[in-house]
């Protein structure tokens, strides 16, 4: 285990964070806070107007924690081609299978929904496998 | 567009606004807007697993669970919307098929959606790719959907 990086005190309240702002747009909007799904609207929905606020507050809010917390300087160390490549198999593979971390994975798992638990496992056993045969081939 | 549903999408768009900024100061806060965390997460077998993802999973269900079980006893949500909770509950090849191809990709840079467009928020504007990618896959997907059933309804005509 990587205890330098393990972050459990801050990463809870993020969740709870994360939470509430699912339980907040579920009861204000009656909407899912899924975000694979509310931006794959932007482009299929006639409701443009609530998705598109949802993830400016999203994008502003990110940039100024980002910035108040100092985040905002890591190094990124992906090209624009692995880029496309993961972008477009995260943007199918969220259509077809109706969500993401956050629709499934935090929403899904609170409804106690047995078909977000599917999903949840399977991409989780997915992400897995990548990240290992990545690092296998980075360092034979 | 009567006075009613005026104020309701303008509702919509206050509430919208602070619910999103809510999950990105949660985003930024868990750690899930950076990719090298979630790879950490993901890379179980490694040697240097890092759990703390976990407990952004943890912290969120703990707090949505409630939220959810509050909505399911209601029909309209404070803006006057319906709430619409999804319906499906079986276990399909689509369902299955996406979620492979999601955690490959995810699994590629570390990066799904939410944490894209907070990576975006928080200057790394390369990420810009990542979303357009995210968005025409998205997009796709529907135009495909979308000719299926086109073809199938002229099947039934015939």
């Amino acid at each position: 285990m990587n205890e330098a990086a393990f972050t459990p005190v801050a990463s809870l309240i993020g969740g709870v964070l994360i939470g509430l702002s699912a339980t907040l747009l579920v009861l204000t909007n009656g909407r899912i806070a899924g975000i694979s799904g509310i931006a794959a609207g932007l482009i299929s929905s006639s409701d443009r107007a609530w998705r598109a606020s949802f993830l400016g507050g999203l994008v502003a809010a990110a940039g100024l924690a980002s910035w108040l917390l100092d985040l905002g300087r890591a190094p990124w160390s992906s090209g624009p081609g692995v880029l496309v490549v993961s972008g477009l198999l995260v943007g199918v593979g969220t259509r077809l299978g109706n969500g993401c971390t956050s629709g499934h994975g935090v929403c899904g798992l609170s409804r106690l929904s047995f078909r977000s638990l599917v999903a949840t496992l399977v991409f989780m056993a997915a992400g897995i496998v990548t990240v290992t045969v990545v690092r296998l081939g980075a360092s034979p | 567009m009567s006075a009613t549903s005026t104020s309701r999408v303008t509702l919509e768009v206050l509430y919208a606004i602070a619910a999103g900024a809510l999950f990105g100061v949660g985003l930024v806060v868990s750690g899930m807007s950076q990719p090298e965390k979630v790879l950490g997460f993901l890379d179980v077998l490694g040697g240097a697993w890092d759990p703390s993802l976990a407990f952004v999973m943890v912290g969120a269900i703990g707090v949505a669970f409630f939220g959810f079980r509050a909505a399911r006893s209601r029909a309209t949500s404070a803006s006057g919307a319906p709430i619409a909770l999804p319906r499906q509950t079986g276990i399909t090849p689509s369902l299955v098929l996406g979620a492979v191809l999601f955690g490959i990709g995810w699994g590629l840079v570390g990066l799904c959606p939410g944490p894209s467009f907070a990576a975006i928020g928080a200057g790394h504007l390369d990420v810009v790719f990542f979303v357009v990618a995210l968005l025409g896959g998205a997009g796709l997907v529907d135009l495909v959907r979308h000719v299926a059933s086109v073809n199938a309804s002229r099947g039934e005509d015939a």
